[in-house]
């Protein structure tokens, strides 16, 4: 078999609100000193559900694709130090400032060019810009079925399994094969890797494909190809400060707080 | 500019959702003259299409078939196809609900337009659609215009108001026709929620982090619940302590969790990321208890106690039990 793990390099999403700064002119997000880089942590948990059927069926090669700039490379070493096999980064200044729809476009586009694909894993969603659609949008484009927010993923007889988390619990629900599953913080942690498996993960060769390589023509994708128009990214404006029972003892403070609910009629 | 705004709806026991009420009060907003049309699929679509029409519909596009009380995306977005086919919409609102967002990029894509997911605000902006969502788990809104039509958005539960109820209201309701084939199978659900009051109706919220140290640590934030009233209060988490397994993921509020507007959130040992924010924000009165003074849940919270929660929580059950 063959599973394509989708995998999306980000700033660290659990940057402190306050190093979060826009460049209003370029609508763009300053990028924090001292932040890293990292894999979305969805896209790792994607990763781990992909091994995990690796290791149950066997025989199983898994090929990881990142779209993005030439430092995503860590973020396809990372799911190749976890155990997937072979690596795609998918880059081209064409692609830059596109929409969600215009990203889709190129990850199915090297999923058809991969060929013999059994199903891609995606994480629900990445932990930059929250869409939460590429998974969607690539099963669209490849014309399989999809199933999202999955918290268990098994493969048996042809078909997926797939736990998927709905509002007030979670669905069983079967997809025959080819298809895609975006996958949730509900599934559970991804593997850490071992050293030794960091070391080979930094031979396993990545490929390059770039627009041409996929036979998308550059007005169709990236800031060209665009459907969604970013007119203004903004920091929110939070309220001020709490105001804080300064009572000597947690009974004191307690008490403060009552009254103030009270008198607040909160309470 | 007058446009057609079409509105796919949800309902149970004949009543349309809370959402579907949001997303009509916006719909009505946007048409500006234009027509607004409502989908309903399921068992009882065409008794709730009548509860549509005071709330803001023209028309209803309904098919009744018990098929789609289970939502298969595939099924859906047939039928929900044919209703933009009769109703030629400019923008297409959906609920950010688990049919929404599997249903709303599937149509998107299908339509050959695009689709922006988990909006917060729809507006008109000089005779163009705008819509603004949150971005960066919260800390940053990204407002969008769109360069193909329809529109289609995907909105955030209780970011939108319905209009005020024109009673009497009438319009028209046309059939759908059957049913499609759909790819997946569903095999069984199985419901994870907790007993009794739920989070998203409670006018109070009681939250955990992981700064409650352990499972036990719940004891006590369902004890503060419990001293508010069980009739008033629920008991969230933050998705670290669910992740830890210390609470049902059913509970936990935020970005990837549910979106609470209660009176009042009370946040205990919840450092305030703005991925949880993203669930609680709305709330009226927001308190916050942490041991760290510099805490961000600080800068949303009106009131906050600065201390060890297994200190505070206790005499706090006992404050609130005493001036009931
Ligand atoms: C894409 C994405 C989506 C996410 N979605 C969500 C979501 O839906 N919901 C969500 O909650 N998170 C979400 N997160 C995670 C979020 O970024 C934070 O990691 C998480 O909210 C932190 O949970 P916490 O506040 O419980 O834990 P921590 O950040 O570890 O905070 C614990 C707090 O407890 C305090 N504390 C410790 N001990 C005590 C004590 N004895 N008494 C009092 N206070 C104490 C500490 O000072 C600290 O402030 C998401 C993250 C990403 C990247």
């Amino acid at each position: 078999m063959h599973l394509v793990v989708c995998a999306k390099q980000i700033p660290d999403p659990e940057t402190p609100p306050s190093a979060f700064k826009i460049d209003p002119a370029k609508n763009e997000v300053i990028p924090a000193p001292g932040i890293a880089l990292v894999l979305s942590q969805f896209d790792g948990i994607a990763a781990e559900a992909a091994l995990r059927i690796k290791e149950a069926a066997g025989d199983t090669k898994i090929t990881v694709i990142s779209m993005g700039a030439e430092s995503a490379q860590q973020a396809i070493k990372q799911v190749l130090a976890m155990g997937a096999d072979e690596g795609v980064l998918l880059q081209d200044p064409a692609f830059d400032k596109g929409d969600p729809h215009t990203t889709a476009k190129v990850l199915t586009a090297a999923i058809k060019k991969l060929g013999d694909v059994d199903a891609v894993f995606c994480g629900r969603q990445a932990a930059d810009w929250d869409w939460g659609v590429a998974g969607i949008l690539i099963a669209e484009g490849l014309g399989w079925p999809v199933s999202i927010i999955a918290k268990g993923v098994t493969l048996e007889d042809g078909k997926v399994r797939v736990q998927r988390v709905i509002e007030d619990g979670y669905e069983t629900v079967d997809l025959p094969l080819p298809a895609v599953v975006t996958v949730s913080n509900e599934f559970g942690e991804p593997r850490y890797p071992k050293l030794q498996q960091i070391m080979q993960a930094a031979r396993k060769t990545v490929t390059t494909w770039k627009a041409a390589d996929l036979g998308l023509d550059p007005g169709e994708v990236g800031a060209a190809g665009a459907r969604l128009k970013l007119e203004r990214l903004y920091v929110p404006e939070k309220e001020g400060k709490a105001e804080i029972m300064q009572g000597d003892t947690p009974a004191e403070q307690a008490q403060q707080l009552v009254a103030k609910l009270q008198a607040a009629k909160i309470l | 500019m007058a446009r057609n705004v079409l509105v796919v709806g949800e309902f149970s026991e004949g009543e349309p959702s809370t959402t579907t009420h949001e997303l009509l009060g916006a719909a009505s907003r946007l048409s500006d003259g234009g027509a607004v049309g409502v989908t309903l699929l399921g068992s009882g679509a065409s008794g709730a299409a009548a509860a549509t029409f005071p709330a803001g519909a023209g028309k209803a596009f309904t098919n009744d078939d018990a098929e789609y009380d289970v939502f298969r995306s595939d099924q859906w977005l047939i039928a929900v196809l044919a209703a933009v086919e009769q109703s030629s919409p400019d923008v297409i609102l959906i609920a950010q609900s688990t049919a929404g967002r599997e249903l709303a990029p599937r149509l998107a894509f299908r339509l050959d337009t695009a689709a922006a997911m988990d909006c917060t605000m729809v507006q008109d902006e000089g005779g163009a659609l705008q819509v603004t969502r949150p971005a960066y788990g919260g800390n940053a809104l990204a407002t969008y215009s769109f360069a193909s039509s329809p529109a289609v958005a995907t909105v955030r539960a209780k970011s939108q108001d319905p209009i005020a109820p024109n009673a009497g209201a009438t319009g028209e309701s046309v059939a759908l026709p059957g049913v499609g084939e759909s790819r997946t199978t569903v095999i069984g659900r199985e419901k994870v929620e907790a007993e009794g009051l739920q989070i998203q109706d409670a006018a109070v919220v009681v939250s955990g982090g992981r700064g409650l140290g352990s499972p036990e640590g719940f004891e006590l934030v369902e004890a503060l619940a419990a001293a508010i009233g069980k009739d008033k209060a629920a008991v969230g988490a933050s998705r670290a302590a669910c992740d830890l397994g210390w609470y049902p993921p059913s509970q936990q509020v935020g970005l990837t969790g549910k979106v609470v507007t209660p009176d009042l959130y009370i946040a205990v040992a919840i450092s305030g990321a703005s991925q949880h924010m993203a669930g609680c924000s709305g709330s009226k009165t927001i308190i916050a208890i942490n041991k760290d003074s510099e805490a961000n849940i600080f800068k949303s919270a009106r009131f906050g106690i600065v201390g060890d929660y297994k200190q505070v929580l206790p005499p706090l059950i006992e404050a609130i039990k005493a001036a009931k």
